[in-house]
């Protein structure tokens, strides 16, 4: 089973590397970019075959390392 | 006073913290490698600044769950006077022994000067040789060092003088231009700044010796 895992800032907390993307992007004439946020994607390979015990298992690891989730946020797609 | 310097592949000022410690205390480190599950007893852990694990995933975050570290919270939680630099200070926060984290500096730049920050607490085993708002200069030299904590937290680290130092000036984005903070007990010490490379008039000032003077004095 594949798990994709998408780590985001939370709202409110600053990201200067998604605002040097919008600047960027603004200063090559793409229009109509009102804010860019960057994030981290991160793909697991499990073999685990069970998917709420797969879940429960990558939830602990974003919890205890993949996210700091003192300033981010995780969300989990198993496929 | 005996000390440990924990030494993370990529670490590069263990050596300063340990010529430091060595000039100031009179005794040679034990330097401890990030593998190791246990180490001797000492009075005092310097966890050194550099870019351990080459900031994989976010800084601090790989050797925060190193072997070495486990044993490190413990005692850093048990009481044992327990100090981080920069780098240290990203790893003391990522395995919670410190509140909030480090973030890429607002500016995006790498910063890397010498910086007036100010003493906003005097009355830790850290910081006790210094005047209550005395204005210090030491180095800093970081790409991540933008402190962020929510409200409620930043609130509540001021109001239990957990914040040791301030930036005179914000230099990297950090809130409330927080350079340094406590654990609530005040054993543990995370800071940005790097005062192992301000403790002789040869290296620019002796603004960084105070702390570990401080430390030394506190400790008997």
């Amino acid at each position: 089973m594949k798990a994709r895992i998408h780590v985001t800032l939370k709202n409110g907390v600053l990201d200067p590397q998604g605002k040097a993307i919008e600047h960027a992007l603004s200063n090559m004439g793409f229009g109509g970019v009102d804010e860019a946020r960057q994030g981290k994607y991160i793909e697991l390979d499990l073999t685990e075959t069970d998917k709420e015990k797969a879940r429960a298992s990558v939830d602990e690891m974003c919890r205890k390392l993949i996210a700091n989730t003192v300033i981010e946020n995780y969300s989990i797609e198993l496929e | 006073m005996k000390s440990a310097v924990i030494v993370f592949p990529g670490s590069n000022c263990d050596r300063d913290m340990a010529v430091a410690l060595e000039k100031i205390t009179g005794n040679k480190p034990q330097m401890v490698w990030h593998q190791e599950y246990d180490f001797d007893k000492v009075d005092f852990i310097a966890l050194p600044g550099g870019f351990s694990y080459g900031d994989y995933l976010r800084c601090g975050a790989m050797s925060a769950r190193s072997h070495v570290m486990k044993e490190v919270v413990k005692r850093a939680n048990d009481g044992v006077p327990t100090f981080g630099v920069c780098n240290g200070f990203q790893i003391l926060t990522e395995t919670g022994v410190l509140p909030g984290a480090l973030m890429r500096n607002a500016n995006l730049h790498f910063v890397c000067k010498d910086v007036k920050m100010t003493v906003e607490n005097s009355d830790s085993i850290f910081t006790n040789g210094y005047e209550n708002g005395a204005e210090i200069t030491i180095p800093v030299a970081h790409h991540d060092g933008n402190y962020f904590a929510d409200n409620e937290t930043l609130d509540r680290l001021e109001g239990e003088g957990q914040v040791a130092f301030k930036y005179a000036e914000d230099i990297n984005g950090a809130q409330r231009k927080i350079a340094g903070v406590l654990n609530e007990r005040g054993n543990v010490l995370g800071m940005m700044p790097h005062p192992e490379r301000m403790i002789e008039p040869a290296l620019g000032g002796s603004d960084g010796r105070v702390m570990f003077e401080s430390v030394l004095n506190s400790l008997g």
